[in-house]
């Protein structure tokens, strides 16, 4: 079972990218290659290992509470294509 | 006839934790008076190849919330796991909000709330920690954004759908910011969002099993606003299923200045969240004797503090309650008490009558209060008047003029001296000429006395009390006062 254009035209929605029908399809067919290789994964018999969602192994990886210094302001809108007073700026995004 | 509608409603609390530094980096969380991105780094911007590390306060301020609340804490060999909420909105520079899902560290667990005297048990479901977003200042023509409150240490709690009206909702707020503040580990302050509501609330039939459609309600941002927002929501869908109609699943906002709810999103739009493992953060296994360690050091609580002090200061139920609701309040009656041991219901009664007028009515803190007004002198204006020193009125003025600063004693000398300065008029030597002087500018009240109208005896005792600035024992007034007036009447003339 491969995806469908409505699927990707969800996916997209998610991911809030523009698609042209042409990419949709070629996206839709991608997808489903991509989506029937991993599908090989599950033929592997898992049963009587745990579920993971990591594999390194590393547990409860803590931090002190304790201020460390930020980064300037100048540095952290240096990436920036609009900025004002300090702030970063987007076209208006009220609902 | 209209059909009887039973109210469900759970709610989803998100409160800030109160550390120094955020949730997954270093940056420091005091964000409220910063200027615009200053406390930010690649971490809390989400930069490529940046690696969050969990904050050991927030875990620990989390476990605390959980067992104040009764939960269960998933503790070794259960797992505790991260993971990515993730949605396109400038508020999240990551594209994701690292938060938990189906293995949060609290679970379980029930908030006791009393209304009308009855006591109502509301299931919590799950506590879980996350990250905040940043700011967004919405301006006409752009959005500008302070990062500063991105990654700052937020916990959810989520109730169980047990809620049965708006009042309940909102003792059920009350409730949680009042433990949340005895935790210490959250202001709760919902004026400057520390503290953020949001409400899923159906109808359904009264004696019905099965939840009706519910709808979402957010913006949430006093006790007001939530027993206001659902009781609007609660006529808004009642009216809709008595039409027939059917009731959206859809997203709500309250709008504070209109008294209503408005539509925010439709579930056609509803978010899909496609959240999977967080791979930047190793999984967490608590240590039992750590969680154990917590549980020993957790404050004692509003209904255990209530019960100690009705048992060890012999207060009324009422009397404790009004003392335990701000944990700031209680701390400073037993600083009080301390001073005045003898009469702890004598304490309690004059910190009600003397500071918590001044902390409505001005923008003070209780500490500035209590510097004020510290616990030697309260005490000694309490023993003043239990020991007739002054009088009930004299007492309150002076303990109210300290608490608002406008005057005080250095010592207790000092403060016997001004205690002198006040003393009780307690003699009829003294008050007889007071009496008299008061009878005689006052004939008519007099007149109407003797026609048998006992009331103005008020207005007398009011007359004098303004002559001697509350200094004259009110007794000792009304017991001359109407000895002078029985004295008038069998005389026939006033003097």
């Amino acid at each position: 079972m491969g995806i469908d254009r409505r699927q990707v035209e969800h996916i997209a929605e998610l991911a809030k990218l523009e698609l042209t029908p042409e990419e949709i399809e070629i996206f839709a067919s991608q997808l489903s290659v991509i989506l029937e290789h991993f599908r090989s994964l599950q033929e592997v018999d898992t049963g009587g290992i745990p579920p993971t969602a990591q594999v390194i192994p590393l547990r409860n990886v803590l931090r002190q509470d304790e201020v460390v210094p930020s980064l300037p302001t100048e540095d952290v809108l240096s990436n920036a294509p609009h900025k004002e007073k300090g702030y970063i700026k987007t076209p208006p995004l009220r609902e | 006839m209209a059909k009887d509608y039973e109210i469900v409603i759970g709610m989803e609390a998100h409160a800030q934790l109160l550390t120094k530094s955020k949730m997954f980096c270093g940056c420091s969380a005091a964000y409220a008076q910063a200027p615009p991105n200053s406390l930010v780094c690649p971490i809390c911007l989400g930069l490529p190849g940046s690696l969050p590390v969990v904050n050991q306060k927030a875990l620990q301020q989390t476990i605390m919330v959980g067992l104040a609340l009764g939960c269960k804490i998933r503790i070794d060999p259960q797992q505790i796991k991260w993971d990515r909420k993730n949605y396109h909105y400038p508020d999240l520079p990551k594209g994701y909000q690292i938060s938990q899902y189906d293995l949060p560290i609290a679970y379980g667990g029930e908030i006791k709330i009393a209304l009308g005297g009855e006591e109502r048990r509301i299931r919590i479901r799950r506590v879980h920690l996350e990250e905040d977003t940043a700011k967004l200042l919405h301006a006409d023509r752009a959005t500008l954004i302070d990062f500063n409150r991105s990654g700052v240490p937020l916990i959810e709690v989520v109730t169980e759908p047990d809620i049965r009206s708006p009042q309940e909702a909102k003792a059920y707020v009350e409730k949680l910011r009042q433990i949340l503040r005895y935790l210490g580990v959250s202001s709760g302050n919902m004026e400057e969002g520390s503290l953020r509501l949001e409400a899923n609330i159906s109808l359904r039939p009264a004696g019905s099993a099965e939840l009706g459609t519910r709808t979402e309600i957010k913006n949430l941002n006093s006790f007001r606003a939530v027993e206001k927002a659902l009781a609007y929501e609660v006529e808004r869908q009642r009216k809709i299923l008595e039409a027939g109609g059917k009731i959206q699943q859809q997203t709500m906002g309250w709008d504070e200045a209109k008294g209503v709810t408005v539509l925010q999103r439709t579930k056609e739009y509803a978010q899909d969240y496609r959240y999977f493992p967080e791979p930047d953060l190793p999984p967490l296994l608590l240590n039992k004797e750590w969680v154990e360690e917590i549980k020993s050091h957790l404050p004692e609580l509003p209904e255990a503090l209530k019960r100690r002090f009705i048992k060890e200061y012999g207060l009324t139920a009422y009397d404790a309650e009004i003392l335990t609701q701000e944990p700031e309040v209680a701390e400073a009656f037993e600083e009080y008490v301390a001073a005045y041991p003898q009469n702890p219901k004598a304490v309690g009664d004059r910190i009600a009558r003397s500071i918590f007028p001044v902390l409505k009515e001005s923008e003070d803190s209780l500490a500035e209060i209590k510097r004020r007004l510290p616990p030697w002198v309260l005490g000694g204006i309490i023993a003043a008047k239990e020991q007739g020193k002054v009088t009930t009125s004299t007492a309150d003025e002076l303990a109210a003029r300290s608490a608002r600063g406008e005057i005080a004693a250095a010592d207790v000398k000092a403060l016997e001296a001004v205690f002198a300065q006040y003393q009780r008029i307690g003699t009829s030597d003294s008050l007889l000429p007071v009496i008299e002087k008061v009878l005689a500018e006052n004939p008519k009240p007099v007149a109407d006395y003797l026609k048998g109208k006992d009331t103005v005896l008020r207005f007398f005792i009011g007359q004098v009390a303004k002559e001697t600035k509350g200094q004259a024992d009110p007794n000792l007034v009304k017991e001359l006062l109407v000895r002078k007036l029985e004295d008038i009447r069998q005389g026939g003339t006033n003097q």
